[in-house]
């Protein structure tokens, strides 16, 4: 990977320094650029992702950590214009490829948005929507399918008595974690979360953090933030993306006590973005 | 010293120069703009009043039976709306059936799948096709659309599916062309832009990642329309549609040319039958002042008024209690 030195970086051997030994990555990004339209959103990014590890993408709006996020579950191609070029390599498949489907691909790498966005229909229907398109299950199965999820997300004992009911009832809290239950539902590989806390008040915040503790046992978790003291606090790994590129990455407590790139200090102590 | 005197003289200045100007054009303004709402009001109550009062001997002659009595006979002078309320409705209901389908397809392709450059034309042609007048899709309906559906579809469809019992009752008769098929086939081209902009409105209302959300969990496009845009617009679409249908029950022109104008009854989709506005416009300039057919025909619209009414306040209902 030395075909550019500044923006490789060595995760894997960091997060053994840190960390529990990981085995391959999940996900392993190769010399991708995306373009939309004209636009060079995201330059050369070589970066690994590693199992069962909680991963932040931190940086300015516009630095194209969102980006990223939305190749990963291949969002950007409902968008003509926005295109990939590099290797995303998921379980050593090429994502940007032609041989994985896309429906496939988003049900192994799911993905939660900054708004929670409930369907309109029930809580139950909310989850079993998206459970019914890549499996037939029984009702009973699919009930225990509900509450097991709903359990993951903690938000089961607030619902268990209100499955039928419109999803759009309940508070924004609530409705963020049921997201992450319809997510999970699916059973993932990998979840994207996506500000996921942005639009929440400190109390839904602080349980949806607890939460992504909680998931990190079974899934590996991509969050992308504003919010560095969250990052600082879930995330194993936290990398650094400015105008595009990606600046740094590492260990988090290594990041945020002595990052080694000095835009990333500029950055963490506030002193621009 | 000098600043303080100049904003002294300034500020009189102002004060001279704040005439309570509005005091009597404002008043005047006002008046005009209640009169403008009170116009309205006042059109409509004497509209109705009109077509009441004009047709209220022919409701007292004929009873309250007039409203479904199938017998329209200016010869004898027995006349019952019947015939032509079964036949707007049936007509427009036909219209609905034919056009949803499409302009649910219409709509959905040009919000999800059509290519920007594609995008404009299709949207501008659904938009002419809403300015194209009635009597010209009445004359187009006449001489292309009534040869073709003689030609080539009724005389398969009675073949096939006729001597089927229940549905053949809709397939039964001489394939004429014209006929209340005919006449719901072209009131559906007429009310498809309408419908297909109210529904693309509908759709682009859709939050994007709330689509997104579904594709996220690995929906095809199809999943995405079916489980969450939709419903996610459900009761706008439905008073969408039901200002369609308002729409198509009140149509004349096209209708009159397509529709065969038999004041009978028929179950057959390829009847020739007669809806309330083609029955007035054909039967109007025949009936002299003070004929009871001439009252019958303002009945017929006091009719077609209240249908309408109704309609238009359900699907209002309906858009408003969207979500």
């Amino acid at each position: 990977m030395n075909f550019a030195p500044e923006t490789s970086i060595d995760i894997a051997s960091a997060v053994n320094r840190a960390t529990a030994p990981a085995g391959e990555p999940k996900l392993k990004v190769e010399k991708l650029n995306f373009y939309y339209g004209d636009n060079h959103a995201l330059k050369n990014i070589n970066f690994e992702i590693p199992e069962k590890r909680v991963t932040a993408m931190i940086g300015p709006s516009g630095c194209g950590k969102s980006t990223l996020l939305r190749i990963f579950n291949r969002m950007y191609q409902l968008y003509p214009g926005q295109r990939a070029e590099g290797k995303i390599l998921f379980d050593g498949e090429d994502l940007l490829g032609k041989q994985l489907d896309s429906t496939v691909v988003r049900s192994r790498i799911g993905m939660v948005f900054q708004k929670p966005t409930p369907f309109p229909m029930s809580i139950y229907d909310n989850i079993a929507f998206g459970v019914k398109l890549h499996e037939s299950l029984g009702k009973a199965a699919m009930d225990e399918r509900v509450e097991w999820c709903l359990r993951k997300a903690a938000i089961w004992e607030e619902t268990k008595d209100r499955l039928h009911t419109s999803a759009l009832g309940m508070s924004g809290g609530q409705q963020q974690r049921l997201c992450i239950a319809r997510t999970i539902a699916v059973r993932p590989e990998v979840i994207l979360l996506d500000e996921p806390t942005s639009a929440l008040d400190p109390i839904s915040t602080s349980k949806i953090e607890d939460l992504i503790d909680e998931l990190k046992q079974e899934f590996t978790i991509v969050i992308v933030t504003h919010n560095m003291q969250q990052a600082a606090r879930c995330a194993d790994i936290t990398s650094f993306f400015y105008l595009g590129e990606l600046i740094e990455a590492g260990p988090s407590n290594e990041i945020f006590t002595n990052p080694r790139e000095a835009r990333t200090r500029d950055y963490i102590t506030g002193r621009f973005g | 010293m000098d600043a303080t005197l100049s904003g002294t003289q300034a500020a009189q200045g102002l004060a001279t120069a704040r005439k309570p100007t509005g005091r009597v054009s404002d008043p005047i303004f006002v008046g005009l703009l209640w009169g403008c709402g009170i116009f309205v009001l006042v059109l409509l109550g004497l509209i109705i009043a009109m077509l009441f009062e004009g047709g209220l001997p022919a409701l007292r002659e004929f009873g309250i039976s007039f409203l479904w009595s199938t017998t329209w006979n200016p010869v004898t002078e027995r006349f019952g709306a019947g015939v032509m309320v079964f036949g707007t409705v049936f007509s427009a209901v036909i219209a609905v059936i034919v056009a949803l389908p499409l302009s649910f397809g219409i709509a959905f392709f040009l919000t999800e799948i059509a290519p920007g450059p594609l995008r404009r034309p299709i949207g501008v042609a659904v938009q002419l096709l809403a300015a194209v007048p009635s009597i010209i899709f009445g004359m187009w309906g006449f001489f292309v659309v009534v040869p073709l559906i003689a030609t080539y579809v009724q005389p398969p469809l009675i073949e096939w599916l006729g001597p089927i019992p229940l549905i053949g009752a809709l397939f039964q008769g001489p394939p004429l062309g014209a006929g209340m098929l005919t006449a719901g086939l072209i009131l559906a081209l007429m009310i498809l832009p309408f419908v297909t902009a109210m529904f693309v409105e509908v759709l682009e209302s859709v939050p994007p990642m709330l689509k997104e959300s579904a594709y996220g969990v690995g929906a095809t496009t199809y999943e995405v329309y079916r489980n969450v845009s939709v419903p996610y617009g459900r009761t706008a679409m439905v008073g969408a549609v039901m200002l369609g249908l308002g729409r198509a029950l009140g149509e004349t022109m096209a209708v009159t040319f397509v529709i065969g104008n038999a004041t009978r009854m028929s179950a057959s989709l390829f009847a020739p039958g007669a809806t309330i506005a083609s029955t007035i416009a054909n039967e109007f300039p025949e009936a002299s002042i003070g004929s009871l057919k001439l009252q019958a025909l303002l009945q017929l619209g006091f009719i077609l008024f209240v249908i309408s009414f109704i309609v238009l306040a359900l699907s209002r209902m309906l858009v408003r209690t969207k979500g």
